[in-house]
């Protein structure tokens, strides 16, 4: 239990998605102008960042790694070549489900959630979760913490970026450095700041 | 157009990190050494030309309504290419890029290629585009690649140009620039600097 509950502030604070590993940098720059629309881009990210870990953890480990299929009387079979097909496919599918299922169910949310939920598919930060889980071997209840840990992270920064954009409107920038410019420093003094956390021991 | 403006205009004219902004997630990650940025560079080039002209061969046999999976279905199995030949041949690398050559299946400048080009042209002009976007994708790369290792470790290609103190030279490295962080900067800057050139790109409030 102890070493699911650090693996999460790990994931959120000292791994952060978005400042540690620079993933998902498209959508945080381009979507963190206004702090509700980074809040609701991040809620979406976190929620399918948290069923996509788990579900490609499930795909790795019973149909694509070394032995897998033992099972079903193919114990030779190493199918972990194909795993970047199967999780790109996976995460498109789960965002697709997802989206009908909210759009039946939950009405409110998905109208907040908008035009962001089918982006998500090209998100690295999504990619990048699943990548991470099979390089570090994560099992299943790990995979989940991951999931929600690291998805929750990159909310946090994306939210936090949108809220010193929002301040920024009242300072004075230079012409050439106005917008994207001003953005990625931002981004840059942001990540310095996360590095604080590099050196906390869990 | 002809294919010596297909294949140069991305590089020079129309970046697609500087000016279309699109794959910026790995140009910030692989860009402490010269080597990966290279090796990172060729492989999306040869992704994004691949994809591209398979794209546009099958271009009138995609229904308009699920030609996006059908993309992505194509960039992934090139990228597994990519990811196979790099994981054969230079091993060291492809380790120290971890999770980023798979994440080539979401750089957005393929897909734009795909979708933007390779849907309505010819399969060599496609090709062609695609290697050009990946070759402007890489000179950008390089550029980043060279400020960070040349002041960030003295080395360029993992060549020691300028002597590090700690190995009885001159130069006092900074650690700094072999930090993440440190390619916003240098990628800021560089807008910066594109910007004051060509002011019509400056944006407004």
């Amino acid at each position: 239990m102890e070493d699911l509950l650090s693996l999460f502030v790990k994931s959120i604070f000292v791994e952060n998605m978005a400042l540690a590993f620079l993933l998902g940098m498209c959508t945080f720059l381009a979507v963190s102008k206004k702090v509700d629309t980074a809040m609701g881009l991040g809620i979406a990210v976190t929620f399918v960042q948290a069923i996509t870990v788990p579900a490609n953890n499930l795909v790795y480990n019973h149909l694509l790694r070394a032995g897998a299929l033992s099972w079903a009387g193919y114990p030779d079979v190493d199918l972990s070549f194909l795993g970047l097909i199967s999780y790109i496919g996976v995460v498109a599918a789960i965002v697709q489900i997802l989206e009908m299922f909210l759009d039946k169910f939950v009405p409110s949310l998905y109208n907040a959630l908008g035009i962001f939920l089918p982006l998500i598919t090209v998100n690295c930060a999504i990619m990048g979760g699943s990548l991470f889980m099979v390089e570090r071997d994560y099992n299943f209840s790990q995979s989940v913490v991951y999931g929600v840990g690291s998805g929750a992270g990159w909310a946090l920064a994306i939210v936090a970026l949108a809220g010193i954009r929002e301040k920024m409107n009242y300072s004075d920038v230079p012409a050439g450095l106005k917008g994207l410019g001003i953005t990625f420093i931002t981004g840059g003094l942001m990540a310095i700041v996360f590095m604080a956390f590099a050196g906390i021991q869990l | 157009m002809k294919t010596k403006e297909l294949l140069l205009d991305p590089i020079v004219k129309n970046n697609p990190i500087a000016l279309q902004v699109l794959g910026i997630c790995s140009a910030l990650a692989v860009t402490s050494q010269m080597k990966q940025a290279l090796i990172m560079g060729l492989a999306v080039s040869l992704v994004t030309g691949v994809s591209s002209a398979m794209v546009s061969v099958m271009r009138n046999f995609i229904p308009n309504s699920i030609r996006i999976i059908v993309q992505m279905t194509i960039i992934a199995s090139a990228v597994i290419v990519a990811d196979q030949l790099l994981k054969a041949y230079v091993y060291d690398v492809a380790k120290q890029m971890s999770v980023y050559v798979g994440l080539i299946i979401t750089n957005c400048i393929v897909m734009g290629r795909t979708e933007g080009f390779a849907m309505k042209n010819k399969p060599f002009a496609s090709f062609i585009d695609g290697i050009g976007n990946g070759l402007g994708y890489t000179c950008m790369l390089l550029a980043v690649a060279f400020i960070r290792e040349l002041f960030g470790s003295g080395k360029l290609f993992g060549y020691s140009v300028l002597p590090l103190t700690t190995e009885g030279g001159w130069y006092q490295s900074n650690g700094l620039l072999l930090l993440p962080a440190c390619s916003f900067f240098i990628i800021g800057c560089m807008i910066w600097l594109l910007r004051t050139f060509r002011p019509e790109q400056v944006e407004k409030e």
